[in-house]
């Protein structure tokens, strides 16, 4: 059995695609679908909610906005730019996504993720995890101190934190200094035993960014502009995130 | 660095391409930095690449915020295919170079009672030099838990 024909309107002048396309880079070429499936066919999110990439589109395309906007499958594509790489058109649909979640109402975006956007938003880490400056320094100083009083070869071991003119800024995700901390330490023996001269920073040290995620462009620039200036504060050259 | 450690053991690898690093980043060019590394920590016979691979790699769904979005059915749907594509490899781990892969790609084995293990790049590069302590071994199985120890 199939199902009812969907009805289309007839007289929609302006479609969410049409407000997409004038957002798009180089004029936007969502047009130029050739339906063919590639997108889909190599897409794991291809069927969850009976949803995948090539319908996306083409309900995009049709001016089913209504539905476009309404549907979960926004925040169970990952954006990760597979069907752009297999698509004969170049067409980007994860931009069409990252749009779809613009335009859900900022408090009915998906409480994970604008929980942990909003409280990367409340000091200068920018931890998802609320880790504040204080935090970081002592769990990075607490763990250097016993890993170099326990193993003799790495007596000499640094973990610098705020370092002048170091030449690498180095991220860390929040789950490693607030949860597991001894997951801290192979990177550090690597960058060791290499001799990289390497800092974290006390502002701006938290590699997870949630507000990107949350397609909240104003936070998402501003955990951004926190983190670039605290390696530009410290006079790093190279800014290491391991995201 | 050295394999030497794994000569005998022939414990197999594969990698996850993170899609961040390779197919919206560098590129196969880093995928392929990515191999000579891996290669040289486990050794050239115990690494079995998954397929498809490098920047035609498939996200394995712990992106886009999937983790913390409060979907973890559909998440682990999109997962199936990641991890299918490791099952086929019939490696004993996967190493997944990015903390999101690392997450999901976690998860979609603990769900599975886990058929493989989960490590990062850092902890089996340690590994190899010789300078992983236990305290750094959270990610390593049963297999790996007192090899090559630190200070052993």
């Amino acid at each position: 059995m199939g199902e009812p024909a969907i009805k289309l309107g007839t007289k929609r002048s302006s479609t969410f695609i049409d407000k997409v396309k004038d957002l798009l880079p180089e004029g936007g070429n969502l047009d130029l679908c050739l339906t063919c499936g590639a997108c889909s066919s190599g897409c794991p999110a291809t069927g969850i909610g009976g949803m995948d990439a090539r319908k996306f589109l083409r309900m995009a395309a049709l001016g089913m906005d209504e539905e476009i906007q309404q549907s979960p499958w926004v925040w169970h594509c990952t954006m990760c730019q597979r069907c752009i790489y297999v698509c004969p058109m170049q067409i980007n649909i994860p931009q069409l996504v990252f749009y779809a979640r613009q335009s859900w109402p900022r408090d009915q975006r998906p409480k994970g993720i604008l929980g942990s956007c909003d409280m990367a938003l409340r000091n200068d880490t920018c931890s998802a995890m609320g880790a504040t400056e204080e935090d970081f320094e002592f769990v990075v100083e607490d763990v250097l101190e016993e890993y170099r009083e326990a193993q003799p070869e790495f007596k000499d071991m640094e973990a610098p934190v705020n370092k002048q003119g170091a030449y690498y800024f180095l991220n860390q995700n929040s789950r490693e200094p607030v949860t597991e901390p001894d997951e801290m330490v192979p990177l550090w023996k690597i960058l060791h035993l290499v001799g990289a001269d390497w800092t974290y920073g006390t502002k701006g040290w938290a590699a997870e960014n949630y507000c990107m995620f949350m397609a909240d462009d104003e936070a998402w620039k501003h955990i951004v502009e926190v983190k670039a200036k605290a390696v530009e504060d410290l006079g790093c050259k190279v800014w290491l995130n391991t995201e | 660095m050295t394999p030497d450690w794994n000569k005998d053991l022939k414990v197999k690898f594969t990698v996850q391409d993170p899609c961040q690093l390779v197919r919206k980043s560098f590129g196969d060019p880093v995928a392929e930095d990515l191999r000579y590394v891996v290669k040289n920590v486990v050794g050239e016979e115990n690494f079995i690449d998954m397929s498809p691979n490098r920047s035609n790699n498939y996200c394995c769904g712990g992106g886009g915020g999937f983790l913390q979005s409060g979907y973890p059915e559909e998440r682990r749907q999109y997962g199936e295919a990641k991890a299918n594509q490791i099952l086929a490899t019939g490696a004993d781990y996967c190493i997944t170079p990015c903390h999101n892969c690392h997450a999901q790609v976690h998860d979609l084995s603990e769900i599975r009672e886990h058929p493989w293990q989960t490590v990062h790049l850092w902890t089996l590069i340690c590994l190899s030099l010789g300078v992983l302590g236990e305290n750094e071994r959270e990610y390593l199985g049963e297999d790996l838990k007192n090899v090559a120890m630190y200070g052993a």
